[in-house]
């Protein structure tokens, strides 16, 4: 397969009144082209701001981009003029982001902005691209879309919104999509329509998708790769299956160990990780998670640990061997 | 014979008017957000209650606490009717039952120190003598939730979220309550946050022999926690079972689709695991659909499901079911 998205030490700041935030301090992974790569993570940890950088949208001041590469389909977003930008968020990589309302404008109707887009990415006549969004409400299964289209989003139910934000994205045939939780406002039920249908989606057209979501077990449904975020920085990537049947950063396994499991029959309890979240603009010294960490040396103390390879594809950034303790 | 029932809800309604109009006010229709919904607690037990936005868990909750008066029913606390009380035996009752928030950062008063916001109740309903004891209950109170009692000169907004949680559970526990409606105690917490405030919830209910109803709609959080599961659809009740039956063996088709709707942290089930994915979304509860309220979303519905109102019967011991696939 080959590579659709580079991302290479990737680093955004923001300074504010705290102080300096390293949201995201050096980050670097690789999407192939149809994969769903699953992003997961504390509140806080760096994973919006890690995809908001990828198409440039953070807001300056008080964020940057201060160091690092984007490179898709063979070229550097960050080195690209904001026009030529403005083609790959219409035309190659869209976003989806958790409450649609604040993406959907509402004064026009939701046909409106579904058939915007088009004319202007893809030069269509306006009847033209009215019926293609006809077409794409329905092919996100909005019931009467030709009707539907004439609403205004209010009208919408928060389901329904999101359907309307992903037909939105869709229309310009993207090769990634980057949704960032999704579902989490939504009820369940709504939340296993719409992520089934994101999955359908990516499928039918050979899509790449970036998942952003705390929850493990829609990573687990979706994904077929994993990165683990900790306080702005990637603290162990892999397969699904690496990182759910061999999860090898002391955050990840306490992660692991930390949710319920409906499939379990007896009452286990659960294992907290201890202590809080990290503050970004006041981070420890060495590891950020050792204050949090039962595995902690002294070295964690010191020196901070960088992405070193357990396995093929799988890596962590931790001193500790988990296994032999060292 | 000693009544083994903490709290026996009977076939309670809530129902909100909805009007229309800013001069003179005309009630054009009305919420039935609970339905005619009856249930049982026993004592030292954890019901859980779930179901979708809007199926009337919160109303469910703040009526057993009288917060929100009853349209009908009855909801009997250690065997007495506690609808329509006078408002000083009333207070009394609040004694009895207190509530945990889902929001840890609204439910607190950003102005009053952290022990003045726990010994509020202590004051309130003279559980205390003087200034010492109650400093003393205070301080009590805040270990027993994992904090220090130091932190008592501190206001809220020092506090993270699973602390400021925490400060909540203190302030509930302070009047020695039996029943505590927890709503969604921890959906606003991070992972490793929750687990936290989970244990802490569990263990309180061991060492002080509390009664829970636990709101929440994470299924695998609910699942944990309860010893039975109720699951709301629009206002009703469509199913109550122990934990292990409504998962391993659910029988309404609602209870079916939710449970399969859920992902398991285990990518290799999941590869291979159906999920019921249902049509549409929630109706509105200002127009329930007749009948069965799920037959517009119900893979299995049948003609008499859009004309009769299904009752909750037991179907199996102890596995309550209100669905028209099930015959009495
Ligand atoms: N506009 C901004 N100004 C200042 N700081 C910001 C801004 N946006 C993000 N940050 C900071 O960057 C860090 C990372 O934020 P980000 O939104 O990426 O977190 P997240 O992992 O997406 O969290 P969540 O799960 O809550 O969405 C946070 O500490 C946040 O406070
Ligand atoms: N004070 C009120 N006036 C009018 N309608 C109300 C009022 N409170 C609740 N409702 C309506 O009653 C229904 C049930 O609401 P409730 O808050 O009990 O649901 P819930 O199951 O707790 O949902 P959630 O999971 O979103 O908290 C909803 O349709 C809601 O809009
Ligand atoms: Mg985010
Ligand atoms: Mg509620």
């Amino acid at each position: 397969m080959a590579k659709l998205l580079e991302v290479k030490n990737l680093k955004t700041y923001f300074l504010t009144d705290d102080g300096l935030v390293r949201a995201v301090d050096g980050v670097s992974y690789d999407l192939e082209e149809g994969e769903t790569l699953g992003l997961v993570g504390e509140s806080g940890c760096g994973k919006s701001v890690s995809a908001l950088s990828i198409l440039r949208l953070i807001p300056y001041p008080p964020g940057k981009i201060v160091d690092g590469q984007v490179i898709f389909e063979g070229r550097d977003l960050l080195k690209i003029k904001e026009e030529e930008m403005r083609n790959i968020r219409g035309n190659h990589i869209a976003m989806i982001f958790q409450e649609p309302m604040t993406s959907l404008n509402p004064l026009l109707t939701v046909g409106r902005q579904v058939s915007e887009p088009l004319e202007i990415h893809q030069n269509m006549k306006k009847k033209a691209a009215l019926q293609q969004a006809v077409k794409l409400l329905e092919s996100v299964k909005i019931p009467e879309a030709e009707l539907r289209a004439q609403a205004y989003p209010h009208h919408f139910s928060g389901g329904m919104r999101q359907r309307a934000m992903i037909s939105m994205g869709m229309g310009c045939n993207p090769s990634l999509i980057i949704a960032d939780e999704p579902t989490t406002a939504l009820d369940v039920t709504v939340q296993a329509q719409l992520l089934e249908l994101l999955k359908g989606l990516t499928k039918e057209h050979g899509m790449s998708l970036i998942i952003i979501t705390h929850n493990l077990g829609v990573v687990a449904r979706y994904a077929n790769r994993v990165n683990v975020m900790y306080a702005g920085r990637i603290v162990e990537m892999g397969s699904s299956i690496d990182i759910y049947e061999n999860p090898q950063h002391p955050y990840t396994i306490g992660l692991m160990a930390s949710v319920p499991r409906m499939d379990q029959d007896v009452k286990q309890k659960l294992i907290p990780i201890e202590g809080q979240p990290p503050d970004l603009a006041n981070l420890p010294e060495g590891c950020p998670f050792h204050p949090r960490c039962k595995y902690a040396v002294e070295k964690c103390l010191h020196e901070t640990p960088v992405l070193e390879p357990v396995d093929k594809n799988h890596k962590k950034a931790c001193w500790v061997d988990i296994k032999s303790g060292k | 014979m000693e009544n083994k029932n903490l709290l026996e809800v009977e076939n309670l309604r809530v129902y909100f008017p909805v009007h229309r109009g800013t001069l003179i006010k005309k009630k054009v229709g009305e919420v039935k957000a609970v339905d005619d919904v009856s249930f049982k607690i026993l004592k030292g037990e954890t019901l859980g209650l779930v179901g979708e936005s809007g199926s009337g868990k919160t109303t469910a909750g703040q009526a057993i606490l009288q917060i929100e008066p009853p349209t009908a029913g009855k909801i009997i606390f250690e065997g007495k009717d506690i609808t329509g009380l006078e408002k000083n035996e009333r207070r009394k009752l609040r004694r009895e039952m207190q509530m945990i928030f889902q929001d840890p950062f609204s439910s607190l008063n950003p102005r009053m120190k952290i022990g003045n916001i726990i010994e509020e109740p202590l004051i309130a309903h003279k559980l205390t003598n003087n200034r010492k004891e109650n400093k003393e209950r205070v301080e009590e109170l805040l270990q027993m939730v994992g904090l220090m009692p130091s932190m008592a000169e501190r206001f809220p907004h020092e506090f993270s979220g699973g602390q400021r949680q925490r400060i909540g559970i203190a302030r509930a526990l302070a009047v020695n309550p039996k029943l505590i409606i927890c709503d969604e105690p921890v959906s606003a917490l991070d992972v490793s946050i929750q687990a936290q405030v989970i244990n802490l919830i569990e263990e309180i209910q061991e060492k002080l022999n509390l009664t829970y109803l636990f709101i929440a709609h994470d299924l695998a959080v609910v699942r944990h926690i309860s010893d039975r599961i109720a699951v709301m659809y629009l206002g009703k009740l469509v199913e109550v079972a122990s934990r292990i039956d409504l998962y391993r063996n659910p029988l309404h088709p609602y209870t079916k689709a939710l449970l399969s709707a859920v992902p398991i942290p285990d990518p290799r089930l999941e590869a291979t695991r159906e999920h019921i994915v249902l049509k549409g979304e929630i109706p509105s509860p200002m127009f329930p659909p007749s009948g069965c309220r799920f037959h517009t979303r119900c893979p299995e519905a049948m003609p008499e499901c859009s004309s009769r109102i299904p009752q909750l019967k037991e179907v199996d011991s102890h596995h309550f079911v209100s669905c028209h696939l099930f015959k009495d």
